[in-house]
Order: structure tokens, then sequence, then C-alpha cells
């Protein structure tokens, strides 16, 4: 794709690196960019552009009252803060326009509103910025707006002064009104009004109209509208180390009775291990055929068919007491005595052997929260890379290497 | 007369729509289904709430999107995606209560 971007004078854009955003997941698009430029021998400008935010800046936004909680989600405490991992903040388009602006053929992005990556393009040319972002919009989820709908090809965006047009790439796929139109909901809490950096979407007057060829669509009437800047923050903290152990049950007694054996494999566990405070750690037994998708929302908990797959869970503070607490759990469910057992040689069917696997590091959300800030570059400096490497560098390389 | 909601939309689908929420969408087949849905107000906060068995707190304002035949309902994630004890980190097969519901039809 790069070589290609070159060859034709198409920049490339990518974002949000490695999918989370952050300075190893840009590191690490940066290196592979890196080889195929030196490999090839192109000659190329990279922009690159980390979307980090040190601990120091959100403390003290959160300090200020710059930052605030997302619908449904909870305030920000200085806790959350320290506790992350990594942090970052999501660019908007302003980041992006303006590494293309001086020069870039490839953008390397850290996190970044997904619409973002598309739309920056078109604004640098002037665009309408609500028709280039709902446009982006869409091209970002592949074929999803398409019949019928794929995550695993394209679709071609014709951006014009008051309108767009959207047609599959694959001839196998079609864009229809509805097609187009209820992708606007998607992953999206409010169709009409879609927030992202530096304002909304507003949608309620959009119009889709099909085009003469079947297959494309018109869409005219999204509008953008400007708000306070403001930036997402996301944040990550490790949670521990898990350890699972997958197995499967045919016996129809042992089915009837999984619920006590549940109940009681915890019991045995907590009894085992004493010195263990019960809320270090997270033991879990996951019976699917049951309730394993849904949980307490299931209107139908009770196992119904003739077998179950179990998933058993432990979480700990270490990957060793994580691996002991599940490695009990499971011997303790395969031998687990219960009303009517026929099966006294055990319980479970493992596909594995060994049956316990290391699921490893485990993270959970710590900060996901908007954050008032007056520029939107402010926060992502750009630096450039331009290849075939130059003397020095090694030395620019080695600034923008120092991403972590 | 009422008919199986699996035979009156083209998409019954959830999904996360943040880390917080679950989005519901339903899209309508047809125009006069929609409308009469959207006019009675046949699928609202109460229902979704008790197929759900979740507070009626927890549980949105339906929206209907006009353009999509498509009604949009939130519902409060019962844990925050992929915190320790998820199900379903991106929300996907949370669909599975509006299954067997039933609604009036024109």
């Amino acid at each position: 794709m790069i070589a290609a971007g070159r060859r034709l004078g198409i920049p490339v854009v990518i974002g949000s690196a490695g999918g989370a955003g952050a300075a190893p997941h840009l590191t690490w698009l940066r290196d592979i960019v890196d080889e195929i430029a030196t490999e090839r021998a192109l000659r190329l400008r990279v922009a690159v552009i980390p979307a980090d935010i040190d601990h120091d800046t959100v403390l003290r936004a959160l300090q200020a009252g710059r930052i605030s909680a997302v619908p449904r989600g909870p305030e920000l405490t200085a806790e959350d803060v320290r506790a992350s991992v990594h942090l970052v903040a999501q660019m908007g388009t302003a980041p992006l326009v303006a590494a293309l602006r001086n020069g870039a053929d490839v953008v390397l992005a850290g996190r970044a509103y997904d619409p973002a990556v598309f739309a920056a393009l078109p604004l640098l040319h002037g665009f309408d910025e609500g028709l280039a972002l709902h446009m982006s919009k869409i091209l970002e989820c592949a074929a999803i707006a398409a019949l019928p709908g794929s995550g695993s090809d394209c679709m071609l965006g014709t951006l014009r002064r008051d309108h767009f047009v959207l047609e599959p790439l694959d001839p196998a796929r079609r864009c229809t009104p509805t097609s187009v139109a209820a992708h606007t909901l998607y992953e999206k809490s409010d169709p009409s009004r879609l927030p992202g950096p530096g304002g909304y979407l507003d949608l309620s007057g959009c119009v889709f109209t099909p085009e003469d060829d079947g297959r494309s669509v018109r869409v005219s009437g999204s509008r953008h509208v400007a708000q306070p800047f403001a930036v997402k923050l996301e944040g990550a903290r490790l949670r521990g180390y898990r350890t699972v152990s997958v197995a499967g049950a045919r016996d129809p007694v042992f089915i009837r009775e999984i619920g006590s054996i549940v109940q009681g494999v915890r019991d045995r566990v907590a009894d085992n291990f004493p010195d263990i405070p019960a809320d270090s750690y997270e033991l879990l037994v996951r019976v699917y055929g049951a309730d394993g998708c849904m949980g307490a929302l299931e209107p139908a908990p009770q196992a119904a068919g003739h077998e179950v797959g179990i998933v058993i869970e432990a979480v700990a503070d270490s990957q060793d007491l994580a691996d002991t607490l599940c490695g009990f759990a499971r011997s303790t469910m395969l031998h687990f005595g219960y009303p009517g057992r026929l099966s006294t040689a055990g319980n479970l069917a493992f596909p594995y052997s060994p049956s316990d696997f290391h699921a490893g590091a485990v993270y959970e959300w710590s900060v996901y929260h908007l954050m008032e800030n007056d520029d939107p570059l402010a926060l992502f400096p750009i630096s450039y890379l331009d290849y075939p490497e130059q003397p020095g560098y090694a030395d620019r390389r080695a600034r923008t290497g120092d991403l972590s | 007369m009422t008919a199986p909601l699996t035979e009156l939309a083209d998409v019954i689908r959830s999904k996360n729509a943040g880390p917080y929420e679950i989005t519901i969408d339903i899209i309508f087949t047809a125009q006069d289904q929609y409308d009469l849905v959207k006019r009675q107000r046949a699928i609202n906060r109460d229902m979704v709430a008790e197929l759900y068995r979740m507070p009626v707190d927890d549980v949105s304002e339906p929206i209907f999107y006009d353009p999509a035949r498509a009604v949009k309902i939130n519902l409060r994630r019962p844990l925050v995606s992929g915190n320790v004890g998820e199900r379903d980190v991106y929300g996907a097969q949370q669909h599975g209560p509006l299954l067997t519901v039933r609604l009036p039809t024109p």
C-alpha cells in the first residue's frame, strides 16, 4: 500500500497505530514502514504523530475541572490516572491535515478518531467538514454499510461540494439508501448526533438517494457543528494475570446440578487458600449452554442441551497464583461429588493437555473521559522522517524513536 | 394482530457504544410497520427493561431514526467492557431477548 501510494502520489494515512494507538504500537508501526522504505529504497516523507499524554497533564486538567465523564461513565479520579499504564488522547483531523500540508507521503498516527484518517485529505483541500466526516465514518467500516455487509473489503467514496456517493468495490455488493442510513446507527448511541473531536455530526437532515446504477447511494445534508474543542482520553490499568481452563460436560445429572457444583467449587477454593484474601483474586466459572454469553441478563439461564461448555478463569496478582487457583478449581470440578452422580471417574472432558492456559496480563479501562483542550494541535507533536536516509538521519530517528 | 419481531425486521443487533453502553438497533422491513411501532411506542423502556431484567433507569428512551426505519435502544452495560467477569467484550450477542418479542401489526 505504501509503495503503491508513493508511485501514484496518494498519501497513506494510518491510525490508530496498532488499534490502541499508544507509544509501543506507534513504534511497531513505524518500524514496519521503516523496513519497507529502506528495503524498496523509497523516497518518502513519513510523519509520525504520537497521541500519548503524560499523567501530569491529565492530573492538572482534572484539578482544573477540565475533565468530564461520558454518559453512564464514572467521574475520573486521580487514582485512576496514576494507575494507568498508558494514557492517550484521541486526535481529530487537525494534526493529520497539518502533516499532509507539510508534504507527508505517509502519516502514522497514534490514537485517532477513526473517521479523521479518511477525512484529513479532503479537509486539506477545503471540502465540507460534515460531508467529509460522515463519508469517512462510513468508509472506515469497510463495506459494512453495503448489502451484504462485510468488514473485509472496501468502499469507494466520491466527495463533491454538496454531497458524496458511496459505491462498494466488490461487484457482489450494493448500497441501498437503507443500508447506508442504517450504518449511521452502528456502534453509536444516537444516530442523529455523533460527537467527535471539536464538535459533532448532525445527521438529522441527511438525505439518502439511490444512484442510477442501482448499487451506489448519494448522501447529502450531513452537517458538522463546531463546539469548544475537547479530546477523549483513554487509559488502561493492569488488573492482574489470567489463567483459563476449557472443558466440556456431557453427563445429564452433572448438567442438572451445575449451579450447585459451580458454587461448591468456588467454596472449596476459598477454603483451601485461607491465606489469600478473597478480594485479591477473581475465580470465574462460565457455563456455555446456560448463561455463558449474557450472565445476569440471560432470560433462560438453565442449561437445556445435552452438553455444556465450561471455562474456568482465575485472575490474580501474579501468573503463578492465577495458575494455582485455576488448576485447583479445575481439578476440584473434575472430581466434584454431587447428588445422583454415576460417572465417578471424572466430570469434565478436556480438549487439551495441558488443560490450562496463560492468558497473560489483564488490562481494564481506567480512563475514558473528555478533556477540554484549547489547541487541537498542541497535544499531538508531529515529527518527520525523510527517506532515503540522509546524514543526521539517525539523530532524527532517535528523536521520533523516543516515543515511550 | 401481532407478529414475531423476527418476521418484521431486517436487522436486530447489539454492539458496544463505548465501554459503558450497549446499543441495540432494530431496522424494520416495512415503512408502515415502523410507523406503527413509532406511533404506538410499541418498543419502549419498560418493555426492554423487563426483557433484560434491568432497572428501567438503565435503559435509555428509544430513539426513532426515520431514514433507516430504525429504533435504537441504549442499555447500561452490567460491567464496563473487558472488566474481569466480562462475557461479551464487544456486546455483539446481547440481542437474544428481543428475538422472542411479538409486536402489533398494521
